[in-house]
């Protein structure tokens, strides 16, 4: 018999198969507040954890580019910022926001907090080493931090702390500790993750419900699916050479250190190439892209089908493109090496490869807006951020094919162009969907909305105001304004509009940083004040919102694992009687609905 | 016994059809018929090559430099070299011995793997001792360079194998029954971790003695 709602029917008590039994040994119980909340192996608590410490640190990098855009639109404001400073603020800015914020993130927060929810587990697989794995992270936080403390600060080598200049004196940080807690704090940050990954990766591949078959994953799994193994393939390239780089620093090997006149002196290097510094970051370097790319690529999916009321388009295609611009992004990686100088064969081959890659991720493009047609869009926070999200990854995304061209690189690249494209596609794009996520898990994680009002405003102040600072950013790179210089002012090669240019950029910028502090504080009062939230409140169709309780408590869901008869997307199924089917609920119990049946 | 799918018919199924939603129904969820312990053993020993073989190209990109001097291989690198061969056959007749619940046996030979490890351990120190007395310190030449490197992360794998061979004796030394189980299994795991160590170094000292 169908039930009056499907949020009455009891989770695991649905068709004939039966719920699969843990053992309770399996499961890891807390004795205490300390392992309930501090050293806690519940992944939930872990993905706040990591989502907490990663958008802490992320704060320190806004405030990083608060800072330079003052320097770059008012440049006598801060006389104690100079041009070691200014490079300093750039490199850990940089930094922050791509590995210890958005990487951690997505990966460590969201993945933690959906993974064993969505695939309807009891929790990760190693709930111990997850918890460790936070801690590793955070201590790597804290070793990134500490380098603001030292004598000389931290480098100044910008982020992809290129030898031989990142070892030597003339660099901030250079030749004091700056550079060695950066290399240090990568290395540990890697391992930190690689404990993660560990968890991620098995417990989506080995730990899933009864029915939950890869194919039947929302999309939002498989984007972090695909995203942890690239990490776990290109991060070995990042600790391999910042190993390399500390033992050139240290104890004087030549890795990366060409022989070379330092001040007027010979050092003690020779031989060694700083190129090949630039493979292995680069391996490293362009999977990153996709490692925070491909999250939100499965999370936007989710919440425009949720918010449409739609299944996704392409199901399939989706999932295909996903892991497919994964392999690619393995083989794309010297294109951010043209102006090194290499082989022409082998920048033809890179802009090839690279260009592909625009193929699988246009289809996906396509499937949203595919998506979108005929559904019964809700123009909900979550739903204007996706929508916000494909419009700025189409724009980051076109100016990364011209830029993908050797010919057109090598003039562009050391322009704002580049710094737009860049801020736009890997930047922007991602953040957007990041709010939108938390938009719209956020009724699952505290059991309350947040404040719609403040959120429109959030919504529009940022989307608009993106637009306002990376929009004329590619008119400052094509009338030839260079990226990493510290001062503009009164240089007579550009046109003096630029300046004005660069002010409006920098008033924009800081409205739309403060922006994020009344976000921070919609946050931190909704937790508390917001208005309550029903049991699936966007009337989802995946596991996490089938839980007994909202939030969901220890061992998520109840005595059964629910059993999953369905896709995540069985929205506006003709003949039922809602438009949405969750997973977990059987045939029997919608035997109105006339098609897909699942 | 779960039919076995390759990765493109896996990818292939469509879900929302009625005839797949049959077949998805009854699927127990994992992917692979394999423990989590071993899946994560596999997961190390990946990430492990990977970290390992990009150290390695590195090494073929320096090499074929002209300012490249081979290090000499010192004789006690091949006694090292065979005990770790020798730990690794150790190891192979401790999961034999398990299997058969010789448990005596098992923790004797356990004990013989932990001191076969360190002798092999202070063994490269003592190359290290030797070769630093003939003046190969590490930043004369490259090839010295990644001699050391490759030699230090090879017994940092070690002594990361060490911490769960103390867990694994542990297990041992605890009688019960639920957890003699289970350490079967955790012997399996340390001993293929140990036969990986033994692979990685032959490589490692292969390369370095054919170039």
């Amino acid at each position: 018999m169908a039930a009056d709602s499907y949020e009455d029917i009891v989770v695991g008590k649905g068709d004939a198969v039966p719920a699969l039994e843990v053992k309770p040994q399996d499961l890891y119980h807390a004795k205490s507040f300390w392992t309930r909340w501090i050293f806690c192996q519940d992944a939930k608590v872990i993905g706040i954890q990591y989502s907490i410490t990663a958008i802490a640190i992320g704060l320190v990098a806004l405030v990083l580019s608060w800072l330079m855009r003052l320097q770059l639109g008012f440049p006598e404001l801060f006389p104690f910022l100079g041009a070691a400073e200014y490079y300093q603020f750039v490199t850990m800015h940089g930094m922050i926001m791509v590995i210890y914020l958005l990487t951690a993130l997505f990966l460590g927060g969201f993945g933690n907090f959906l993974i064993p929810l969505m695939v309807g587990a009891r929790d990760m697989v190693f709930p111990y080493v997850n918890m460790v794995s936070y801690w590793v992270y955070l201590l790597a936080v804290l070793v990134l931090v500490a380098s603001f403390f030292v004598p000389g600060g931290p480098t100044g080598a910008g982020w992809t702390l290129y030898p031989p200049q990142a070892i030597t004196s003339g660099t901030p940080g250079g030749d004091g500790l700056g550079i060695i807690l950066m290399l240090v704090s990568l290395s540990i940050f890697v391992v930190g993750f690689t404990m993660g990954g560990l968890n991620y990766v098995i417990t989506i591949l080995q730990a899933r419900t009864r029915g939950m078959t890869l194919m039947r994953m929302p999309l939002t799994v498989w984007g972090i699916f695909t995203a942890t193994v690239l990490a776990l393939f290109a991060f070995p390239a990042l600790i391999v050479s910042c190993i390399m780089m500390t033992l050139d620093n240290l104890l004087g090997t030549s890795f990366f250190m060409p022989a070379i006149v330092e001040f007027g002196e010979q050092t003690e290097y020779s031989g060694g190439s700083p190129i090949l510094f630039q493979h292995l970051f680069w391996f490293f370097g362009h999977p990153e892209v996709y490692i925070v790319a491909l999250p939100a690529f499965g999370i936007v999916s989710d919440l425009i089908s949720v918010h449409a009321r739609k299944n996704i388009f392409g199901y399939r295609m989706m999932v295909w493109a996903i892991v497919i611009i994964g392999a690619l992004s393995f083989i794309v990686w010297a294109h951010h090496m043209y102006v090194a100088g290499m082989n022409p064969w082998f920048g033809f081959f890179f802009a090839t490869t690279t260009l592909i890659i625009a193929v699988p991720t246009a289809l996906k493009v396509y499937n949203w807006v595919i998506t979108l047609w005929r559904g019964n869009i809700h123009l909900t926070i979550p739903m204007l951020f996706a929508l916000g999200f494909i419009v700025t990854f189409v724009n980051g995304g076109i100016t990364g094919l011209f830029l993908g061209n050797v010919i057109v690189d090598v003039p562009l690249s050391d322009t704002y162009f580049v710094v737009a494209h860049f801020h736009m596609v890997m930047g922007i794009a991602p953040v957007l969907v990041v709010f939108g996520a938390i938009y719209h898990w956020f009724p699952l994680i505290t059991g309350r909305f947040l404040h719609e009002g403040m959120g429109k405003f959030h919504f529009w102040v940022t989307f608009l105001g993106s637009y306002a600072i990376y929009f004329p950013m590619h008119y400052l790179g094509f009338v030839g304004v260079p990226r990493r210089y510290y001062e503009m002012y009164d240089s007579e090669f550009m046109a003096v509009s630029t300046n004005y240019l660069n002010q409006f950029i920098t008033v924009v910028a800081l409205i739309v940083g403060f922006t994020q502090i009344l976000f921070l504080y919609n946050i931190i009062t909704s937790s508390m004040f917001g208005k309550k939230a029903s049991k699936n409140p966007w009337k989802a169709c995946s596991l996490e919102w089938r839980t007994p309780e909202v939030p969901p408590g220890h061992g998520n869901f109840g005595k059964d694992l629910p059993v999953v008869y369905r896709w995540a997307y069985d929205f506006s199924v003709p003949g039922a009687k809602e438009d949405y089917i969750p997973q977990d609920i059987g045939p029997s119990q919608v035997p109105e609905a006339e098609a897909e049946q699942t | 016994m779960k039919k076995k799918l390759s990765i493109f018919q896996l990818l292939s199924q469509k879900p929302w059809e009625p005839e797949q939603a049959k077949i998805d129904n009854v699927h127990d969820g994992a992917t692979l018929e394999i423990s989590k312990g071993k899946f994560g053993l596999r997961y190390l020993m990946v990430i492990s090559s990977i970290f390992f073989l990009l150290f390695i190209v590195t090494y073929s990109d320096r090499l074929v430099y002209p300012d490249w001097r081979s290090m000499p291989e010192p004789f006690l690198m091949w006694i090292n070299t065979l005990i770790l061969l020798f730990t690794s056959i150790v190891f192979i007749t401790v999961q034999s011995a398990a299997k058969k619940n010789q448990f005596e046996n098992v923790k004797k030979r356990l004990l013989v793997v932990g001191g076969l490890s360190l002798a092999f351990l202070i063994g490269q120190l003592l190359v290290w001792m030797q070769l630093i007395n003939l003046g190969y310190y590490v930043s004369n030449n490259p090839a010295n360079a990644y001699f050391y490197v490759f030699t230090t992360l090879h017994a940092l794998h070690l002594l990361g194998g060490l911490i769960y061979w103390i867990m694994t004796i542990k297990k041992i030394w605890i009688p019960s029954e639920i957890i003699i189980a289970n350490a079967k299994h955790t012997i399996e795991l340390c001993a293929i971790y140990w036969h990986f160590l033994f692979v990685v170094w032959v490589v490692l000292f292969g390369l370095m003695l054919l170039t």
